[in-house]
């Protein structure tokens, strides 16, 4: 019964998703659709675990590397739902102990409602973290989820006027020390250097970003760098995950 | 307070009748990602998602009844020597569905699918996905090079990369060996475009098929090569989601996505797209055309041209279309300055027609060009006349001197005059295009005796005429000014 019950929630909303999904809901196909064989699911075209040494941004300033949750699943129809107000409500919702200043490790587990999620050390090989293929890539959902990722930036002197940068597929919302400090509301795609934070300063030593993205139906991703104040991407920090 | 309700229920049925139908197409123009406008034998053709498309006369009253079979998503269209080559993606896309897309192309003598010689080739793969890559083989659209002769064809969606594919004009086929390059991420309908040594890679951005509340949206990018790689204004690569916002909601009109651009002549171009929802039109996915501007380089979407009461500036000098009457002085008197500081100052009201309207002859009264003193005889009133027909993108119009009858009319002998009543004669119905600089042309949509399309022009500073359109005169080019 309780199976029973399972299968029509999900195919209520596969129903709901395959309807209004992100782009292009045409339900005009006359081809049998037959998706390639994903047996072999994995992380490795986008991701390398994250090593002990630390490490500096790429050429652009972009941080790749990352401490990623799988996802929490979110029933989410359309993302234009997501307000200000939704997203606040949404990121503002406790949904795991100390979720605004853990520090989790590679492997660590969280409980949420009924899904125990594993933080991810990684390495993004790309300029953006490609989170659709994180999720998929561990068998996760990928539609209708929200993705906690948080990184720690060394910094060998303080900064002042830096901006934090973002990008994000679709909203989200980031913290950096406990400080609340940009929030990507509305249906967005990513774009590189989308939102700025205001003029920040950066502690000599560590500094935590924190990062909370929604989406719906859609192919979610983030990227992040740190401007110096003349806009220029900041390259001397070194990146890790502790 | 039922009068006051009944009378903004009129208002509201007369606001969508003068200016609703102005916006997007008249007719039916109900479609989902329409190809690039193809002309064949005196009619407009645009196919759509699913299957089907539209045809047009005139360009501005449109309906259904093109043929594409294949159904499929998102097609594109392009005329190459004597035959039309027309892809599409099989599949639709979706999250409810797979992204194993497949883009196919076929080929056609005729779009008229009265003619007899009307008959698709048997569909060509050019590319697919699997499913798992970071692409969905849907939404095509093609460019032959103008100075390679190369056909090129982008495709994709959200769903990863937009790729690059180059076909065979001769037979629509993937040219041999060819590998797929990534050119952008995070758009879809793409569409290239060349112009002055720049490659233009136009792609949607938001989320469609959520009517009024759907987020699309153009955006452009360019590059030397056609391989990229496409940088927006601030230099972003399109690969890392740059893109210049071309087009985005205007007015009642929400959602624009999949761009086509229609070259008419030197200095005449038009873009197509589709809203995802007309509010005019029950929030219904409808075909969109505009004037479609470059300024620096890049594209700008224009604006059709509106109902309204305009100066009528000439480009050449800066001076103004007039009726060639005389100049009435308004009250007051010359004033000496510095002086009077103590007179109370009372306001002047402008010169009305009814000061005027008296001194100018019944009949015929010929027009000039003079320098604008916001004075009656100076002010016209520009009406769409839907009953009229229309061109690519647009109604006829009627121009008439300010709260009178009396219209601008082309003559037999290719002069301009006005009649004391507008009567519909195609003679004194006008054609408006904004050309890509941003100026406009007006064209009369008959010279009388003549088979020539001839266009208001100044042939001096002060005097109007009829005379064949030339981009690179001034004389060619006129602004419509509300001050």
């Amino acid at each position: 019964m309780k199976h029973r019950a399972t299968l029509l929630i999900t195919l209520t909303l596969l129903f709901i998703a395959s309807g209004l999904r992100a782009q292009n809901g045409r339900a005009w196909s006359n081809e049998p659709e037959t998706v390639a064989s994903d047996t072999a699911r994995s992380l490795n075209h986008y991701f390398t675990p994250a090593t002990p040494a630390s490490i500096t941004p790429d050429e652009e300033g972009f941080i790749q590397r990352w401490l990623l949750l799988e996802p929490i699943e979110k029933q989410i129809r359309t993302n234009t739902l997501f307000t200000d107000s939704y997203l606040r409500n949404a990121f503002d919702t406790l949904y795991f102990h100390n979720q605004f200043t853990l520090l989790p490790v590679d492997g660590e587990k969280v409980k949420v409602g009924s899904q125990e999620l594993t933080w991810h050390a990684l390495d993004s090989k790309l300029f953006n973290v490609k989170l659709f293929r994180f999720a998929y890539g561990l068998y996760k959902p990928t539609y209708g989820v929200l993705f906690w990722a948080v990184t720690v930036i060394n910094s060998p002197e303080e900064m002042k006027n830096v901006r934090i940068s973002v990008g994000s597929n679709s909203a989200s919302m980031w913290w950096m020390n406990g400080e609340e400090i940009l929030l990507l509301s509305g249906d967005r795609r990513m774009v590189m250097d989308d939102a700025l934070s205001r003029r920040l300063t950066l502690k000599k030593g560590k500094n935590i970003i924190r990062g909370a993205i929604i989406n719906g139906p859609g192919m979610s991703d983030f990227c992040v760098r740190i401007l110096d104040e003349n806009g220029e991407p900041v390259r001397n920090i070194n990146i890790s995950c502790e | 307070m039922k009068l006051h309700d009944s009378i903004k229920t009129v208002l509201l049925i007369l606001s969508i009748v003068t200016t609703g139908t102005l916006e997007a197409q008249i007719g039916k123009p109900f479609i989902h990602d329409p190809s690039t406008i193809m002309e064949c034998d005196g009619k407009y053709y645009t196919f759509g998602t699913g299957g089907g498309g539209l045809i047009s006369e005139d360009g501005w009253s449109w309906h259904s009844g093109a043929v594409r079979p294949g159904r499929g998503a998102a097609p594109d269209a392009i005329k190459i020597g004597d035959r039309y080559l027309v892809v599409y993606g099989a599949t639709g896309g979706g999250l409810g569905g797979g992204h194993n897309g497949r883009i196919l192309t076929m080929w056609n003598k005729t779009l008229d699918p009265t003619s007899p010689d009307f008959k698709y080739t048997d569909p060509i793969l050019v590319a697919q996905s699997d499913g798992v890559e970071d692409n969905d083989a849907i939404d095509p659209g093609l460019l032959l090079d103008p100075n390679t002769g190369r056909l090129w064809c982008s495709y994709g969606t959200y769903f990863g990369f937009i790729r690059l594919i180059e076909l065979d004009p001769e037979t629509g086929e993937r040219v041999e060996g060819n590998e797929a390059i990534d050119i952008a991420i995070d758009c879809e309908a793409t569409d290239l475009e060349y112009r002055d040594g720049w490659y233009y890679l136009l792609g949607t951005h938001g989320t469609c098929c959520d009517g009024p509340n759907s987020t699309y949206n153009i955006v452009v990018g360019r590059s030397r090569e056609v391989t990229g790689p496409y940088l927006d204004n601030m230099g972003r690569e399109m690969l890392k989601g740059g893109g210049k916002l071309l087009l985005a909601a205007r007015e009642k009109l929400i959602g624009p996505g999949h761009f086509g651009r229609v070259i008419l002549e030197d200095g005449v171009e038009k873009m197509s797209c589709h809203y995802e929802a007309d509010l005019d039109q029950g929030g219904h996915s409808v075909l969109g055309i505009r004037p479609l501007l470059w300024e620096n380089g890049w594209p700008v979407a224009g604006d059709n041209f509106k109902d309204g009461t305009y100066k009528i500036e000439s480009e050449r000098r800066g001076y103004s279309l007039e009726l060639a009457v005389d100049f009435i002085r308004m009250p007051g008197r010359i004033r000496r300055f510095n002086q009077d500081e103590e007179e109370p100052i009372n306001p002047i009201p402008a010169q009305q027609l009814s000061d005027v309207i008296d001194s100018w002859p019944a009949g015929n009264i010929d027009v000039r060009i003079g320098d604008y003193m916001v004075r009656p005889h100076q002010r016209w009133t520009i009406t769409a006349v839907p009953e009229a027909g229309g061109y690519l993108g647009g109604p006829y119009f009627k121009i008439t001197i300010a709260d009178t009858e009396r219209a601008l009319a082309a003559t037999a002998d290719a002069e301009v005059t006005t009649v004391p009543t507008f009567t519909g004669a195609a003679e004194q119905l006008w054609r408006i295009d904004q050309l890509t600089d941003g100026t406009y042309r007006i064209m009369p949509k008959l010279v009388p005796d003549s088979n020539e399309q001839l266009v208001l022009v100044s042939s001096g500073d002060s005097t109007p005429t009829l005379a064949k359109f030339d981009m690179k005169s001034d004389n060619s080019k006129w602004n419509f000014k509300t001050h």
